[in-house]
């Protein structure tokens, strides 16, 4: 892949506003079939340009207005933020407290950082594709959680352009959810609490939630590949030490024994368990049983979300296939078929694209040029049921927004 | 509001400011005990007792002071409906009161309760109940075994069901919430709460008309002050702290949450949102101004090697907003206590919170120690914090540190802490201009020796009472 260089970030935005970024789609979507009168208009879009200029309250009468100014402005991001009570750019001539954020997408932010403490192979901004299986477990038990438990059938999932994921929820009733609703949300799907001042972040209680057991189940599919191997979390005693901080006193020397004596994550894990499922459970408040074994589990591996980015109906957050202005990489959704396979590596950068698209230019006719854009346009939408379902949204009346869909796409369930 | 002005002037002199007894009763048994235990109904049941507050539900001969109950709540509402802070206050009280008067309703009542109150909420099927017997009762801590073939489960939809579903108390599937007969108190509470919040913001629009009553002026004014206290917005002393003093000013005067804040920002050269929103705050509380706020922060970051013009591009804009000179310019108000230990806990790389509230045991043994703390006071805290008697630890650590036996103060703001801290420092020359609000401290003599949640409730309730006095006035006929 072509590297990327952000001093080129000028020519390539301009490449990439005029020929590859998908309006027709992006507008389908964000109008929701025109349903609701000035539904788009009314949205607020926020541009950062070039030397760190960002402006908000930004807002478009149609998709060919959008067009033009993305176009004119050659924003190095775009954020979508909430749908108002009037259009953005005149908020200033509405009356004081008139002007009020009315709807919008539910939103997830799910960034790596925020597991420094349990990841030994990178840290702050960094990724690689051990620690990416975070990312891969996030998505699976949210999404689990968002489609059964809560009902939500238009989830889009996006990598960030280079750290974690975002999640928006597009469903009409979602949109209109209130703030204590959202923040109620993120509370149901939080287990790991606390800071730097707490040791252990996750306390089950003796009844487990169905919702925590679903998210159990699907943690024990990766646990060994990804905490025993990739991670290694016991491979010497400085990295087993932190797991014993999560563990009751009293089995701490029977554990440094016998950790000695293994050879492997896997085999001390398997002492672990073996030890917790026999200590008494007659000590109160000192978990035992697999209660431990999950919570050590949970620690490590199930998904911490910021709050902030949830509960705010105003909140904006970084639009799908904007580009991040440090990686150059295209923020694309992802596949939710294809989860496992999904590599943040290969999500293709402005360069990249802009490259192809330029390589073709100057040696092919016209016609083949039309076709490798939207070839490209193709790869860089990594099409999928439920990024599908969302661009279909737009298109049919609430009730059938799951037919067309699946009629559309030859699929056997939506979403 | 027709009829308020003459209802006012015959209200009995009692059940006005005992209503705002209550309510205040309830918030600092709160704050000091676990919500819903019994040890909470019992100090609950105790304090409504012997404030002879009516709260037994359908006696005929308890109309009269039912009817003056109704009648302190719609003039409570006029005197809470004012600003953000004093609506989430009433309505967070008026809440916490309502679900203890539902506990204590006896099981029949509770049906035709839902009946008389029109809440649309169906029962479901016994083989609906049966698919999902498992699920519902891992969800329910108040199902006590698989009985489930005894209690109605209702479905409704997850959003109805708020203050179940985010702490996992209920099961849901498919964007449904099944709730137990048990459970079905805490929708009723989210009814409740909706239903209130939208009559304040209602009172709150027709304020302009009561307030012309000048009857009723002095009295809205009066309560709002009183009952809630000081929220140090007020800058009467901007400006008499200079930069170079808040260092010896963080070991000496600051409680433990901006303590630990300050070092977080001199060690790391930042700090997160919440740390920046709680300790901003604090700064501007004890009299930094615009400019001084600037400056401080700026300096720091650019050690953390951050660009300048990236800061002004930033942070500064959140500075000025926090002091009202942007956007929405709401003069924010520094957190409370409450506040800070019920909201927004710390996550992984933050700093903010309550350290009595948010740290590891462990942990918080270890600052104590690195502040010097002797060991008997350690243990004192640590126990405090075990009975999750917060603020009460933290004025022990103020007794510690400032070497007094009895803070002589209820603590419930950082500011106050601050206030307090340089009074006793500066023997009595306040760097602050105003006076104590009346409701906080005593004299030494009516404090007990052993600072707990009782004596500061009794502290609280003796300077409440004196307040009472002038406003028996307005109600005798």
């Amino acid at each position: 892949m072509e590297p990327f260089d952000p001093a080129e970030l000028p020519e390539l935005l301009k490449l990439y506003y005029r020929r590859l970024f998908p309006y027709a789609q992006y507008y389908r979507w964000l109008n929701y079939g025109g349903v609701v009168k000035n539904y788009f208009q009314h949205r607020e879009f926020s541009f950062t340009l070039k030397d760190d200029i960002y402006i908000r309250y930004q807002s478009f009468n149609n998709q060919s207005d959008l067009e033009k100014e993305m176009q004119k402005m050659n924003p190095y991001k775009i954020d979508i933020g909430a749908v108002y009570s009037h259009r953005p750019n005149q908020h200033n001539t509405v009356k004081l407290g008139a002007f009020q954020a009315q709807e919008k997408e539910l939103v997830f932010d799910i960034d790596m950082t925020d597991y420094d403490d349990v990841r030994r192979c990178c840290s702050s901004a960094d990724i690689c594709s051990k620690c990416w299986t975070l990312m891969t477990m996030a998505i699976r038990i949210i999404d689990r959680a968002l489609k059964e438990d809560f009902g939500f059938k238009h989830r889009l999932w996006v990598y960030s352009g280079r750290r974690g994921v975002h999640c928006w929820v597009c469903d009409e009733s979602v949109r209109k959810l209130s703030s204590a609703v959202r923040s109620g949300i993120v509370e149901y799907l939080s287990l790991v609490k606390g800071g730097q001042d707490v040791k252990k972040k996750v306390h089950l209680s003796e009844n487990v939630h169905p919702f925590v057991r679903k998210s159990i189940s699907i943690i024990k599919k990766y646990f060994e590949g990804y905490a025993l191997v990739g991670q290694d979390i016991l491979e010497n005693k400085e990295s087993w030490d932190k797991i014993l901080a999560l563990v009751p006193e009293t089995m701490h020397n029977d554990l440094q024994q016998n950790f000695q004596k293994h050879h492997s994550s896997l085999q001390r894990w398997e002492y672990l368990k073996k030890a917790a499922s026999q200590c008494p459970s007659n000590i109160k408040n000192e978990k035992c049983g697999p209660w431990l074994e999950w919570e050590i589990m949970l620690q490590y591996c199930f998904p911490r979300l910021d709050i902030n980015v949830s509960k705010g109906i105003n909140h904006l957050l970084k639009s799908p296939f904007s580009v991040h202005p440090k990686t150059g990489r295209i923020s694309v959704p992802i596949d939710l078929q294809k989860v496992d396979q999904f590599d943040p590596f290969a999500v293709p950068t402005i360069s990249s694209i802009c490259h192809e698209l330029d390589a073709i230019f100057t040696s092919e006719a016209e016609k083949e040029e039309n076709q490798a854009e939207s070839d490209i346009k193709h790869r860089t939408r990594v099409v999928g049921p439920s990024s599908c379902g969302m661009w279909d949204a737009a298109s049919a009346s609430p009730d059938e927004q799951c037919h067309v869909h699946a009629q559309d796409l030859n699929w056997q369930n939506p979403g | 509001m027709q009829g308020t002005s003459s209802t006012a002037r015959t209200l009995h002199g009692r059940s006005l400011p005992l209503l705002v007894h209550v309510l205040k009763s309830v918030e600092n048994l709160g704050v000091s005990y676990v919500k819903g235990t019994e040890l909470y109904q019992s100090k609950l049941e105790a304090e409504i007792r012997r404030l002879k507050f009516s709260y037994r539900e359908s006696l005929e001969d308890e109309y009269e002071p039912r009817r003056k109950d109704h009648i302190s709540h719609f003039i409570l509402r006029l005197a809470y409906c004012q600003s953000e802070d004093l609506r989430r206050w009433f309505i967070q009280q008026e809440m916490d009161l309502l679900r203890f008067r539902f506990s204590i309703l006896p099981k029949d009542k509770i049906q035709s309760f839902l009946q008389d109150s029109h809440l649309h909420f169906e029962a479901i099927s016994e083989e609906e109940k049966n698919l999902r017997e498992q699920e519902i009762i891992a969800s329910s801590t108040s199902l006590g075994g698989p009985k489930l073939e005894l209690e109605y489960v209702y479905k409704i939809p997850f959003a109805d069901a708020l203050d179940l579903f985010r702490g996992r108390k209920v099961y849901l599937e498919n964007g449904f919430a099944y709730v137990p007969l048990k459970d079905i108190v805490a929708i009723i509470l989210n009814e409740f709460r909706a239903k209130l919040s939208k009559a304040l913001a209602l009172t709150a629009r027709s304020l302009p008309a009561v307030q012309s009553d000048e009857r009723l002026q002095p009295l809205l004014n009066h309560l709002s002050h009183s009952y809630i206290g000081q929220d140090y917005s007020i800058q009467g002393n901007a400006g008499k702290i200079s930069l170079d003093q808040i260092d010896s000013l963080s070991t000496k005067s600051f409680p433990p949450c901006m303590r630990q804040l300050h070092k977080a920002l001199r060690e790391n050269h930042h700090l997160r949102h919440g740390g920046r929103m709680q300790y901003g705050l604090f700064l501007k509380g004890i009299g930094l101004t615009l400019e001084q706020a600037l400056q401080f922060w700026k300096q720091e970051f650019i050690k953390g090697k951050m660009d300048p013009d990236k800061f002004d591009k930033g942070y500064s804009y959140n500075i000025r907003h926090s002091f009202g000179k942007e956007g929405k310019r709401t003069d924010y108000t520094p957190f409370s206590c409450l506040k800070i230990i019920l909201t927004n806990p710390p996550s992984q790389g933050d700093y903010h919170g309550c350290p009595f509230r948010h740290s590891d045991p462990e942990l918080l043994k270890q600052k104590l120690q690195s502040y010097k703390i002797t060991p008997g006071g350690i243990s004192q805290i640590l126990d405090l914090v075990k009975g999750t008697h917060y603020q009460v630890a933290c004025q022990k650590y103020f007794e510690m540190t400032h070497n007094v036996d009895d803070c002589g103060f209820s603590l419930n703001h950082p500011n106050q802490f601050f206030v307090e801290s340089q009074r006793v420092l500066n023997g009595g020359k306040d760097i602050k201009k105003e006076s104590i609000p009346p409701e906080t401290p005593q004299p030494k003599q009516s404090a007990q020796k052993t600072k707990n949640a009782s004596s500061a409730l009794a502290s609280l309730n003796s300077s409440l009472e004196m307040d009472m006095e002038g406003l028996e006035d307005y109600f005798s006929e």
